[in-house]
């Protein structure tokens, strides 16, 4: 059986690429928790939709777990304190997406108690979906895998769409991000109570988690733990980039395709990330607020990489500095994966509740190195990287010609979600990526 | 011999027919398009820059001759040219006053700093994208020439520190390094506007002056010096009320301690208040 099983391939999607992973640098290492950081800067927008309206002012002293910004409509959600202090300021900070946007500076009580004193007890069986819905919007959920969509809003589809599916990502397909990988180890107990939430608020009637196949630990313990009773099976994917896409792991697990331009729930299918679920199972029984997230420290420039439960709104100075940074030798920041994730300019900058990991390069590191970009020799290996069965070369010869609108109307371009297979694989060096992002953002300003 | 003459007899009839057909076509699909538009589009530029608003050089030369828009409205053509094709249509002038892009930042290398060194796409739409480009001042120029590259006129070029310039002269106001500008510094204004703050900086206070030597530090004294509604400061930024642009005079500049309000010379000059921090460096400032 064992010989066998090196023949049995996992399921997977079509296309994509195999990028070194780096896990092992912290995928043995548990989640453990850091001090606090003297000051904390909490983002207003640090989900997709409307920014959260501040409920304190400044030189209020506030308790961690306190309500301190309130969600202005329904595609929003609140923040809460996550430390006991007092806030300072409510200005402007940097962000990793370039702007500054309007943050509270909470300045943390050194010899305070950080117990969480500020919790609603509920009753999880009597509560109606409705009652869920709006228990994860009041906790402030929002996709923990880096999207940070809000969770509550994906719990309602729209009208006329059934959920028939959940699943729960857990493959972490970027390189370096062990966070989910621990989270499924460390907090099974939470993360089933999470999807049992999921699956009551959707109507859904069975849950799949999704784990790539570097990660069969995580597979086996959850198969080990999951009660037979309940309609919640794993199942190991292939270890291939981008399967922690939504799309591609619906269609390595599924067999089926989200229509162009449509959403996972017009085939009845709702995504969740294993850490929000987690979460979702760890504080809508409490009645608590999201104030901290598990966040992958990795990189070659850091000494002591591990996992860490980081306090939203932490300054990557301060938790950088906590691990072990080698400031001579540190080339680049990211937050995120080194696929996906954005590099940072300043490191003023917190951790928001979408920051998975961040990742320290070194300077000499070869992928930094500034390469010599070649003509297209129509190779076609963008293409065949390309997990959306986009034209990637024909993309880029367009946005090279500056005929962005025809990008978008003749080749998608609106589909691409810049997972950066295409670039990694180009033996020419033409950063497609970059060129795509800078055709959607040019797009986006002249149509509004 | 009867062949032939069955032969040309048909192909003569079959003429005649498609003859009536054709001409019976021309008659009832006939659009009369008046000659003028013709004769007035080969007298535009035909550069179909769009900076009248209309889309190119044909669709302004219809709405010229439906009487619908004024020739002056195209900033490209010279005066003169225009003139000869109002004289043409009969029509008045019109001429607008003559518009130019202006660039609200004077943070170049040698007085902003840059916090990290950016290495993708050498470009400001793509450096914008990851982290704000890494300048220190989340709302200065980046220095790549986005604007500079996208321009059809040849108006803007990059100075030594990596601020674009824009050439009056040339400028016809297309508005197309409006566009592509990823932190939206440029705007287009009447040459006549010549009170101009060169700078988007929203930090509170001095904060903005650890990134930059040039920064409005919303200190208020331009709009304490000006008359009564002149500059506002708003959200830590003096901004000028340009309907008031009559009353407006150098007074506003004089005390500005960083030089980030300026009066703009015809001539290209631009004139700095006698407080203003003088800056001697010409080398770019360290990555820092």
């Amino acid at each position: 059986m064992a010989l066998l099983s090196i023949f049995k391939r996992h399921p997977t999607f079509d296309h994509g690429i195999y990028p070194v992973e780096h896990k092992d640098l912290t995928a043995d290492k548990p989640i453990r928790r850091l001090p606090f950081a003297p000051e904390l800067v909490i983002p207003l927008a640090q989900h997709k939709g409307v920014p959260a309206v501040p409920l304190v002012k400044v030189g209020q002293e506030v308790v961690r777990g306190e309500p301190i910004a309130r969600a202005e409509g329904f595609l929003s959600v609140p923040m809460h304190a996550p430390a006991t202090g007092v806030i300072r300021a409510i200005a402007l900070t940097p962000t990793a997406d370039g702007p500054k946007t309007q943050a509270i500076f909470l300045k943390v009580y050194e010899a305070a108690s950080q117990e969480v004193l500020y919790d609603l007890e509920r009753d999880l069986d009597a509560m109606t979906p409705d009652e869920i819905v709006a228990a994860v919007q009041d906790a402030g959920l929002v996709g923990l895998g880096g999207g940070a969509f809000p969770s509550h809003v994906k719990m309602k589809p729209p009208a006329g769409k059934v959920i028939e599916t959940v699943i729960v990502n857990g493959c972490e397909c970027e390189p370096y991000l062990t966070c989910d990988h621990r989270i499924m180890l460390e907090q099974s107990d939470a993360l089933i109570r999470g999807i049992k939430l999921a699956l009551k608020a959707t109507g859904a009637k069975r849950a799949i988690i999704g784990v790539e196949d570097n990660k069969l630990d995580a597979v086996a313990h959850l198969r080990a733990v999951i009660p037979k009773d309940l309609p919640i099976t794993a199942e190991a994917v292939e270890t291939k980039y981008p399967q922690g896409a939504e799309k591609m792991l619906i269609k390595s697990i599924l067999r089926k395709e989200v229509p162009v331009g449509g959403l996972p729930a017009d085939i009845g299918v709702a995504v969740y990330n294993v850490g929000t679920l987690a979460q979702m199972g760890d504080l809508l029984p409490k009645g608590r607020g999201l104030i901290e997230r598990v966040v992958t420290v990795s990189g070659p420039a850091v000494a002591n990489p591990g996992n860490f439960m980081v306090p939203i709104g932490t300054p990557l100075r301060f938790l950088l500095g906590q691990v072990g940074l080698a400031a001579d030798r540190v080339g680049e920041v990211i937050l995120g994966g080194p696929m996906m994730g954005m590099a940072v300019a300043s490191l003023d900058v917190p951790v928001t509740k979408a920051v998975s990991g961040v990742v320290a390069l070194e300077r000499e590191d070869p992928d930094l190195a500034r390469r010599k970009v070649y003509p297209c020799i129509k190779c076609g290996e963008c293409l065949k990287a390309c997990p959306i069965s986009l034209n990637p070369s024909m993309l880029g010869e367009l946005a090279l010609a500056r005929q962005y609108d025809r990008m978008a109307s003749e080749f998608n371009l609106n589909q691409c979600f810049e997972c950066g297979c295409c670039a990694y694989v180009c033996p020419s060096n033409i950063p497609l990526t970059q060129y795509f992002r800078i055709a959607k953002s040019i797009n986006r300003d002249k149509n509004g | 011999m009867a062949s032939i003459f069955t032969a040309v007899g048909f192909m003569a009839a079959l003429g005649l027919l498609l003859a009536t057909i054709l001409i019976l076509a021309n008659r009832r699909l006939y659009v009369y398009e008046d000659p003028r538009i013709d004769q007035v589009e080969d007298l535009l530029p035909r550069a179909n820059c769009g900076a009248c608003g209309t889309a190119g050089c044909r669709p302004f030369a219809e709405m010229l001759v439906k009487g619908e828009i004024a020739p002056g409205r195209c900033t490209v053509n010279s005066p003169a040219m225009n003139k000869l094709i109002a004289d043409f249509l009969g029509v008045d002038l019109g001429a607008d006053e003559k518009r130019v892009a202006r660039l609200a930042c004077a943070g170049g290398a040698h007085v902003a700093f840059m916090r990290a060194s950016y290495g993708g796409v050498e470009s400001c739409r793509a450096a914008a994208l990851v982290s704000g480009g890494g300048k220190g001042c989340s709302w200065g120029c980046l220095g790549m020439g986005d604007c500079a590259e996208v321009c059809d006129f040849d108006a803007i070029r990059l100075d030594r520190h990596g601020l674009p310039i824009v050439d009056a002269s040339k400028c016809t106001a297309c508005g197309d390094c409006v566009t592509v500008c990823p932190k939206d510094l440029f705007s287009l204004h009447a040459i006549s506007h010549r009170l101009w703050v060169a700078c988007k900086n929203l930090d509170p206070g001095d904060e903005g002056e650890h990134e930059c030597d040039v920064v409005c530090t919303a200190c208020g004294r331009c709009a304490q010096d000006s008359p009564e509604g002149l500059i506002e400061i708003r959200d830590n930024l003096a901004v000028v009320d340009y309907t008031k642009n009559a009353i407006a005079s150098k007074v506003a500049i004089e005390r500005c301690p960083t030089g980030a309000i300026v009066w703009l010379e015809p001539d290209g000059r631009i004139i700095k208040g006698k407080d203003a921090r003088k800056v001697v460096r010409k080398e770019a400032l360290p990555l820092a």
